[in-house]
């Protein structure tokens, strides 16, 4: 963390206690939201948030902090349009701005195949409570002039689906608030921290072991990004996930404005304006699995002519940065979110390229999860269990990376 | 940046190989048949650090090799 965000808010540090009623590895969005609904909500303040790094300094603070709820399942819209409504209000539940701003997303679609697809998914999330229309390509341009509808010439524009509730919020922010929000609850987080090990009792986990001691739980909850699968080897779990990086970059500020949020379905990248002005570029993640935080040029490259096709002006730029977060992608594309088979022991993971939307919602249920002991029905479908039943959520449409 | 040595070809960049997966046995500690199965079809050992994979050259010589590859530094070490 740096001096500056330290003295702004109220955030107070701990020395771990020998004992918790719950220990979560990872203070990213989805274990510091975790801690905090638990102590808010369930009043479970005896909670520890475990950070390897600082906190946000994994995907938290890596992502392209897109907030949308069109997803191509029932199961899933439901659950992200609940995600994308806690966000609308996440400013005044946790008395801090997190730079929430409404801009809706457009995804192209350039071929009869890919409007089809857009078609039934506009009218799935219509279904479920999520708005997402079509729109020809001159709406789309109406909404985003300097798209080229031509698409360079190679990937003319049929039309789009758009998705007017999504947003961005600023990523480390909410990290931050929430942080902030659990500790004003008496939730310790101890940050500079590495989890080493699972305390097992048979075959029940009973605590962690860290770099600085054993700390022992009642609960013991997963939220690493990364990770993950060497964690949950502690415990004799095994997960269908493998961790890929995702590179992103940011241009020099382009003086705009830029309206909302632009991806493209066939191209597999998007594109948003910051709240600096950048312009901020992702794309699909690495195919090969690594732990590597290595950027590549081949990634600019590739990315950089992907979207100048769309958005021509973006030529004009200069690259300011990149960057690479390392994602656990699951077997069907979907989150695993709850009990692991392994008493004691919780995951909330496989939160791929689309983990950041889902903060409040994830920590949400997953508080309520541990604090009933019963699976609420919106986590019901991404049971780690679905796999072995053969009720895999397949939505890798959706993700917009794949 | 990785770059993978093909026996046939030499030392190639990334991009023209297609990934194959990783090499890996169901853990011996997994006795039911059914539970075998389910980890053999759908888990990861998702190795951080040395992990040993398949590759395919598919803008070479077309053919798959097995490499050992570290996943926290992207280094082919064998």
């Amino acid at each position: 963390m740096n001096d500056f965000v330290e003295r702004r808010m109220a955030l107070e540090w701990h020395e771990p206690k020998p004992s918790y009623d719950v220990v979560i590895i990872g203070g990213g969005g989805h274990g510091l939201a975790t801690a905090y609904y638990l102590a808010n909500r369930h009043a479970i303040s005896s909670v520890a948030v475990i950070e390897a790094g600082y906190i946000g300094y994994g995907n938290s603070g890596r992502n392209t902090t897109i907030i949308r709820a069109n997803y191509g399942l029932p199961e899933a819209v439901r659950f992200y349009q609940h995600s994308l409504e806690l966000y609308q209000t996440l400013e005044a539940d946790l008395d801090c701005w997190v730079m929430h701003e409404t801009k809706g997303i457009m995804w192209l679609a350039h071929t009869e195949t890919q409007m089809r697809a857009e078609r039934a998914r506009s009218l799935l999330n219509l279904a479920c409570g999520a708005e997402t229309v079509m729109i020809t390509p001159r709406e789309a341009k109406d909404l985003c002039p300097q798209l080229d509808l031509s698409g360079g010439g190679r990937y003319p524009v049929l039309g789009a689906s758009y998705h007017p509730a999504a947003a961005t919020a600023r990523h480390d922010r909410v990290v931050w608030a929430y942080a902030q929000g659990a500790m004003r609850h008496g939730v310790h987080v101890v940050q500079h921290t590495k989890v080493t090990g699972l305390r097992r009792d048979g075959a029940r986990v009973t605590g962690v072991e860290t770099s600085s001691g054993p700390i022992s739980a009642g609960i013991v909850l997963s939220a690493v990004g990364g990770s993950v699968s060497t964690i949950a080897a502690h415990a004799n779990v095994r997960l269908p996930i493998r961790t890929h990086p995702l590179q992103a970059f940011v241009t020099n500020g382009y003086e705009g404005p830029f309206a909302g949020i632009v991806s493209d379905t066939e191209l597999l990248c998007y594109v948003s304006q910051t709240e600096r002005g950048q312009m901020l570029i992702g794309a699909e993640y690495d195919a090969q699995p690594s732990y590597s935080l290595q950027s590549s040029f081949r990634f600019l490259q590739t990315t950089a002519a992907k979207v100048t096709h769309l958005l021509p002006f973006l030529r004009d730029l200069r690259i300011l940065r990149q960057w690479t977060g390392i994602c656990d992608i699951s077997a069907d594309f979907s989150p695993i979110m709850g009990e692991t088979g392994v008493e004691g022991f919780l995951v909330t993971t496989g939160w791929g390229t689309w983990g950041f939307k889902a903060i409040p919602a994830g920590g949400e249920q997953m508080a309520q999860l541990i604090a009933t002991g019963r699976t609420p029905a919106l986590l019901e479908p991404f049971r780690l269990d679905r796999f072995a039943s053969d009720l895999t959520m397949a939505d890798p449409g959706s993700a917009g990376t794949h | 940046m990785l770059w993978i040595t093909c026996p046939t070809c030499g030392r190639r960049p990334v991009e023209e190989y297609r990934f194959g997966g990783e090499v890996r046995a169901v853990p011996e500690w997994i006795s039911d048949p059914a539970q075998r199965d389910v980890d053999y079809v759908w888990m990861y050992d998702n190795v951080e650090g040395v992990t040993t994979e398949r590759w395919f050259h598919a803008a070479g010589c077309r053919r798959w090799l097995t490499l050992r590859r570290d996943t926290t530094t992207d280094l082919v070490v064998s």
